[in-house]
Order: structure tokens, then sequence, then C-alpha cells
């Protein structure tokens, strides 16, 4: 049952969307339950041996416009990726699109959404490849990573990113700022339905007020005519948009996300709205004053919905998935963990988080209760993408409404951050720790890699608000417990190793990058994108000298990172197309080769060098795939501690 | 940090900071707990609680701070963090007369609502932003109206006056500069009276004795705005 709900709610596309992992107890179902449920499912996918890939890749290829039946692996990703996904919707608004399309002259058919996206290679496969000699040339080095061939700074589809999150000054001539607007290759934009702008991503809201009283007059047109305006496409730029009683939300991106993908961006922005408010308290607002300006209420909370809006722009697996990241920890460890925080829990407790530079340590919650990915989604996007909690220091006690949990109501979240400062952190008496004799328990330990993803954080959630002192003290006995079992620093430890290389995992595997989410358990793993980046900066002709790297080390990271995530989506649309039944995808690109490989039990995918054949990419794909089965209670959390 | 080895009396005050959003009190807060400043500091979330002890020569206050957002959604919240304590600062941007109207607002609710005794301080803040408020040690107290130049939108006068006949401590300060501001926090040590400070117990018990406190603080004891003693902190 439990895995269907995950199982479906992945089919959607939205990330948000997705049903807790635990509709129905056990909420998350052990491996073990997951084959003996549907061992018919399962097995197939897991039996077949590597050649699988490949026999499954030709015959299962179909898309929603039916011009691409087969495919020839040497077809550029460009040709197949951006506009099958485009115009996928969630399934909850097939209908409205179907009529629309039919109705409507701004939806645009023709691939527009990228320069090169060219009918030409679409249709005659390999017009504008390289010469067979050069492929051959080239196919010598399996070992050319992917992006490689990435001048930074060059012209291309993603000329301009590294200055996508630079502020637009206020002291220039407006015509200035309004170019550095119209840079940006991604927006987000939302207004009443009555057209007073709430927020832009982008500019002050004077700069783009003329600009939102289009987008209103646009879309209320649609609405008045009874048939609601999803989305359209205007030269390079493809616009979505979502209706939200009151609000309008609109997406602008000229990065290659598909609708569905840019739907649930704009869903977990909305999310983050009534979060703040309630829905309860969302609709009274506009009930009594349809033309209220909501940046008054909304005050204090642009930096949560501008960093939840960037982590979708620089690229967000988790949001792409709709899938949470553990911290990897053996089983055993996890279940210490998980003993001391149930041992120490208060009664007025009713979700306990430890989490670690965004990634989930340790969950504790009731029995009827499962945390919804949206959900945490804004806490983590609170805790370590916005400065508001962080720089504070000190603890945080915020009111906040879960809405995956329940809409209508505030729940009360206490913040401590386990690596403040060694006064904050410890109670006196843990000075004198008998364990954990590693420098990394030094509470003023973190390499850069911590730092910048940000600490190990405590939540406790409480439906009561005077419970801050009794939460307080939970805390304090579990910094002291924690640290004098050594659990603090075995969770640093974990921090600061960070994410797995693939190297590590399958030594010789000529794969680059991967993702790969469990299904059931709606929680997800990849590797490092740290040699990404280091690999596609190591020895081409692209590669600035020493003396520039430093300055152009973040942006080309920024940017490494983005191509990667681009082409992530780009598969990830397809393989959830309406229509598209695909299991497996193996795609080659100029830059790139990649593979998407979805079971009733995992997405798959993965990234490698343009020449890596497919024969050898599928056999990495399977490598880490065992690998992964194998270390899956590390791996995720597997039902958490329950009370 | 700055304990010394002779132990002296130590106790704890619940010190609230309301105000205006954006007017700097997590700036005072951070610049009184960490000696630092933050040029583009991101709104607070809901409330923060910070602690940070304050040497006085006879004794150790340990102040347990709330640090509200102040953003008007918030405000139904208020109560649960003045509720029990000993000492407030209600904080307004002299650059923003909005500001002071609102301190107003909080300094009446205050006054209202909270523990009778409560000590209050209004805070004058972003004394850099004025041209007397180069904030190196100049002193504030001599700047009258507005000069042209100057970003300065209440006058010191105004906002003294206004003080005095409620009876508040009364500074301007710059967290951006540091200026001013170990002192406001060491004149609420001073203004709290002796016989309402219970010695903690230890870290742990100390908001049980901060409310177990609070029922004494109710005798309003003399109030010593001129307090030269420096917090050691
Ligand atoms: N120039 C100047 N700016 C300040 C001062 N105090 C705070 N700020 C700035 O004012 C903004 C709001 O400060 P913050 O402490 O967050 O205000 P709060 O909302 O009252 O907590 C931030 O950008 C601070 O950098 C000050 O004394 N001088
Ligand atoms: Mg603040």
């Amino acid at each position: 049952m439990a895995q269907e709900a995950a199982v479906e709610s992945s089919n959607n596309g939205g990330s948000s969307k997705v049903t807790s992992p635990s509709p129905s107890p056990p909420p998350l179902p052990p491996r073990r339950n997951v084959s003996s449920d549907g061992p018919a499912q399962v097995a197939p996918a897991q039996s077949k041996p590597t050649t699988a890939v490949s026999s499954i890749d030709i015959s299962t290829l179909s898309f929603p416009d039916g011009s691409r039946g087969t495919f020839s692996t040497s077809l550029p990703r460009e040709s197949f990726t951006p506009n099958a996904g485009a115009y996928g919707t969630p399934s909850r608004e097939a209908a409205a699109e179907g009529n629309l399309a039919d109705a409507m002259s701004v939806m645009s058919f023709a691939p527009t959404m990228r320069p090169h996206g060219d009918l030409a290679s679409l249709v005659a496969g390999g017009l504008n490849r390289k010469s067979r000699a050069w492929n051959m040339l080239r196919s010598q080095s399996e070992t050319i990573q992917p992006f490689e061939s990435i001048e930074f700074g060059a012209p291309g589809d993603l000329a301009g990113f590294e200055r996508e999150f630079d502020e637009i000054p206020d002291d220039k001539a407006d015509d200035v700022r309004m170019d550095m607007w119209k840079a940006k290759m991604k927006h987000y934009m939302i207004l009443s339905s009555a057209g007073k702008p709430i927020y832009s991503r982008h500019g002050d809201l004077n700069l783009v007020n003329s600009y939102m009283g289009v987008v209103q007059t646009i879309i209320s047109f649609y609405e008045g005519a009874k048939n609601p305006l999803l989305g359209f496409t205007a030269g390079n730029a493809r616009f979505v948009i979502a209706i939200e009683g009151p609000l309008y939300f609109v997406a602008i991106s000229r990065l290659g996300e598909s609708d569905a993908q840019l739907r649930s961006q704009l869903e977990a922005l909305y999310m983050q709205i009534l979060s703040t408010l309630t829905l309860p308290t969302l609709k009274n607002i506009f009930i009594h004053r349809p033309s209220t300006d909501l940046r008054k209420p909304l005050e204090g909370t642009e930096s949560l919905l501008s960093s939840l809006a960037d982590s979708f722009t620089k690229g967000s697996p988790s949001t792409l998935l709709g899938a949470l990241e553990c911290l990897r920890l053996r089983k055993s460890q996890r279940h210490a963990i998980n003993n001391v925080f149930l041992k120490n829990r208060s009664e007025k407790l009713l979700y306990g988080l430890i989490v670690a530079g965004g990634k989930l340590v340790s969950v504790i919650r009731p029995r009827k209760h499962s945390l919804h990915p949206s959900d945490l989604q804004l806490i983590f996007n609170m805790l370590f993408e916005s400065g508001g909690i962080k720089s504070g220091g000190g603890e945080s006690w915020i009111p906040l409404c879960l809405p995956a949990f329940n809409n209508r109501g505030y729940l009360y979240m206490y913040v401590s951050f386990f690596d403040g400062t060694p006064d904050a952190a410890f109670s006196p008496e843990s000075t004198h720790q008998p364990t954990a004799p590693e420098p990394s328990d030094n509470p003023k330990w973190g390499n850069t890699e911590e730092q910048q993803e940000g600490g190990i954080a405590l939540v406790l959630i409480s439906a009561d608000k005077e419970s801050f002192y009794d939460l307080k003290e939970m805390r304090d006995k579990l910094a002291y417990q924690l640290t004098k079992a050594g659990h603090l620093s075995l969770i640093r430890a974990a921090a600061r190793e960070g994410r797995p290389r693939v190297q590590s995992i399958v030594p010789g595997a000529h794969i680059a990058h991967f993702l790969y989410k469990s299904r059931a358990n709606v929680q997800f793993c990849m590797s490092s994108l740290e040699t990404l980046s280091r690999s596609s900066s190591s020895d081409t002709q692209a590669l600035p000298p020493p003396a520039e790297m430093s300055s152009s080390e973040q942006p080309k990271r920024l940017l490494a990172r983005r191509r990667l995530m681009s082409l992530y989506h780009e598969l990830h649309a397809s393989m959830h197309a309406k229509h598209a039944h695909l299991k497996v995808l193996h795609a080659v690109g100029e830059d790139a080769a990649s593979l998407a490989w979805i079971t009733p039990v995992f997405e798959f995918y993965c990234v490698a060098g343009p020449n890596v054949s497919r024969a050898a990419m599928a056999q990495g794909a399977n490598r880490i795939i065992q690998w992964a089965k194998k270390e899956e209670e590390r791996l995720f959390i597997i039902g958490g501690g329950v009370f | 940090m700055a304990d010394s080895s002779a132990p002296k009396p130590s106790s704890s005050v619940k010190l609230v900071l309301l105000g205006e959003a954006a007017v700097g009190k997590s700036s005072l807060v951070l610049r009184f707990v960490n000696n630092d400043f933050q040029e583009n500091k991101e709104p607070t979330i809901g409330a923060a609680f910070l602690t940070q002890k304050c040497n006085l020569p006879t004794r150790t206050i340990k102040f347990e701070i709330w640090d509200t957002a102040g953003q008007e959604r918030f405000a139904s919240l208020a109560p649960m963090y003045y509720r029990n304590a000993q000492a407030a600062l209600v904080v307004y941007d002299l650059t923003k007369p909005t500001s002071l109207i609102k301190a107003k607002h909080w300094v009446a609710e205050l006054q209202r609502q909270a523990s009778p005794g409560i000590v209050i301080a209004l805070v004058g803040n972003k004394l850099d932003l004025t041209e007397d408020g180069t904030g190196s040690g100049g002193d504030a107290e001599d700047a009258g109206g507005e000069d042209s130049g100057d970003a300065r939108k209440i006058s010191t006068e105004e906002a003294k006056t206004y003080a005095e006949e409620e009876g508040l401590l009364f500074f301007e300060t710059s967290a951006k500069t540091g200026f001013n501001v170990t002192e406001v926090f060491t004149a609420i040590a001073n203004a709290i009276p002796e016989t309402s400070l219970k010695t903690a117990r230890g870290p742990g018990a100390s908001h049980a004795a901060a409310r177990t406190e609070e029922q004494r603080v109710n005798l309003n004891g003399p109030r010593d705005p001129n307090a030269k003693e420096g917090c050691a902190c």
C-alpha cells in the first residue's frame, strides 16, 4: 500500500505533492516488506543482467507528440528532452491542458525552448554531429568527463548564468536595471488576483510592476473565459502559471525545465506562503479585502521565498525527485541515536529531527504521523539555505504551519545548532566527556564543506506554543548525552566525509555522477558534486590559468552544477512525461551521455562523459544500484524512531 | 566567558527586545553577545533566544534574551515573550519616524500587560547614519534637530522627553559601530533592583528562577539610568 502511494505520486512528477511515505502504518516499510509485497514487480528489474538496460531501451521509447519512437544512442540530447517534457503537466490538470492546447493560440509547439533545440537534428538524427572520423577519434577517450568542452563564459544556453544571483542595484538607471532584469534566466513572480504585486525574485517591485500588470491581465483574461492559462512560450522562455485561490504564481524559465517541474517549484513557493500564514488566514485576508497588499503580512519571509527559488534555479535534486537526502550512517549508529532521542523525549514533542547540513540524521515521530517531504523542504530551506536562523546564533522558537501536515494551524518549532559557540552548544557538565577523542569533537571544528552546508541542527516541533522551555530542556539533555556517547562527533565525521565519490563506490566505472531515489522511502542519495566540478576543470584548454582559478572557481562550480541538473531535469521530464512509459533511457549529447532507469523500487539517473558506451554506463549503473541496495539501511532512514 | 575566578552572586534576568522590523534589534543583540555586526542581516524568523553574562562589580547578571521578529503577524505572540520579563529593550530606528510610533505602542502595551516592575529601555538605533553619530565615542546627547544631509528623522530631544515622561531608560546606539550598546545592557543590569534578584542555582534552573524572581520585581526598586559600571563581556 504504502509503496504504491509513493510510486504513484512520483509518477505525477510533482515534488511537493508527494504524499507521505506512510498513509498507513507501518509508515516507512523496510525493504523486506517491499519485495515480499510485490515480488513480481520487483524481481525482473533486480534480476536482469546489465544488458537489460539496452534491451528495454529502444523498445519502450514513446513521447506525447509521438514523433520519436526509436532512439539512436548518438542522438544529441537537445533533440528530445526539453520539449517532450515541457508540455507534460500533472495529471490533475490534464483535462484543462488538453482544451488549452486546442484552443489557445499562445500555446506554441515550435521548439523555441532553446536556441539549438532544432528540428533538423530531431529529424535527421546526425546532421549536426561531428564527422564519423572525429567520433572515432574521440571514442578513444572514455575518460573524457561530461561538460569538459564547456568554456566558462562561452556563449550558449547558460551564458550569463554566473550573474544569475547578482542583485540588481538600486542606484543604476532604470533601463540598465531593466536590461539586467531581462538577462536573468529564471523569474518567479507572485501576485494577487486583483493584480497587486506580492513577490518577484529579481528587481524591486517598482521595476517589475508594469510586467506584473501585463501578467495579471493575461491570466485574468483566460480565467474570465473559464479556461485557465497554464503556460505559454515566448522566444526561448517558458512561462508557467499556477493559480492558488487568490494568488497567481508565475515561473519564467530559460533553463529548459518542464512544465511539471516548474509547477512543482511554484507549488513549493505557495507552501512557503501557507507556512507563514496558514490557509484560513490567507483566505480571510482576501475575502475581507481583495485588494490587500500581502507584502505586509508576509514581511520578513521574502528571503525564504528567494532562497527556495534560488535552490530551484541552481538545481535541487531534492525538489526534482520529491525526496529527502539522509546522512549516511551505520544502521546501529542511527539506531543508537534514535534511542537517545526517544529516551529524552519531552511530553510536548510532536516531531524531532536531527539534520546535518541539510541531510536528515534522525527522526522521531508519533506512530500516527509521518513527515511530508514538502514540509521538510520548507524547514530545511529555513535552516540551511536562508540565513535568518543560522546567523542569529542562539536558539530559535518559530511558529510555522506545515501545510502538508495541516494547513489550518501553526506548530511551534524549536531550533538549536549544535555547532554554535561552545557555550551555547554544550551545557557546562558536558565539557568533561569521557569518549570521542577525535579532533572533530572540538566544538569549533568545521571544514569548509560543513560550514557551507550549515552544521548540525536539532529541530523539535510541538503543537504547544508554551513549550519552549520544555523543549530547551530536552535539547540540553540530548546535547549532553549525544556528546557523551560520542554520537555528535560521529555525526560530524559523517557530515564532514560528505557525499561518496563514484570512484569510491564503483572503482573504475566511467560514471561521473548519479542520483538514486528509493521510491518506497521517498529518499534519495547522490554522489559528490565536488568531483564533477573538479574534473570538468581538470585538463582542458578551457581551463583558465591557475592564477584566475580561484576567482572563477565559484561561478564555475555553479555552472557545472546547473549543467548537470539541467541534464537530470531533461531525463526526469522524459521519464515522467505523460504517456511516456519509459523504463530506461539512454541518451548521448555533445558533452555528456546520460542514463535513466526507473523501476517500482528506485529511480536512477546518471551522467558520464560523451564517449562512454552504453554498455559501460549500464554496467556502472548496475553496480551503483547494487551498492545502494546493499547500503540501503545506511543511506536511508527506514521508519525512524516511533513513539 | 570573562568569568573571574572569584565567585560572585549570579542571577538570571529575562530581557525581551521589541520594536518594528528592521530597526536593528537582532543587530544590537549580535553586538552585545558576539561583538559582531552584519551589514545585510536577514530578518529574524520567529524569535531567537540568546544568553549573555554581564559582570557587575558586586554580582553577575546572566541575561536571557528574547529577540523577537517584530512583524505584525507575530504581534499576538509577543505576550509570551514579555510575560515574566524583568527588562525590555524597545528599539526604534532614528531614521524612521514610524518606528518611534511603533515603539510607543510597545511601551504602552508593556506598561499595561507586563510585570509591573519591568525595567524598560527606549533605544534609538542606527546612530551612525546621523551626522553626529560617527559613533567613536562622540556625545550623541547633543544632537538636536534634523541637519541637512543627515538621515536622522527623530531628534534626541523628542525621544528623550518621551522617555522621561514614561520613566524609561533612554539611549541612542549604533549596532554597527558598537556605540552605546554595552551601556544599554549595563544600565539595565544596574536598574534591576537587587532585592528582585535571586541567585541562580545553575543553568537549566535559570528560567524557573526567573519566573519566581519575577514576583518580587513588583517592588519596583529605584532605577539608575546613570550607572557607570560596565559589562565585562
Ligand atoms: N547603519 C546601521 N545599520 C544597522 C544598524 N543596526 C542594524 N542595521 C541594519 O539594519 C537592518 C535590520 O537589522 P536587524 O538587526 O535585522 O533588525 P531587526 O529586524 O530589528 O532585528 C540590517 O540590514 C542591519 O545591518 C546600525 O546601527 N546602523
Ligand atoms: Mg531581528
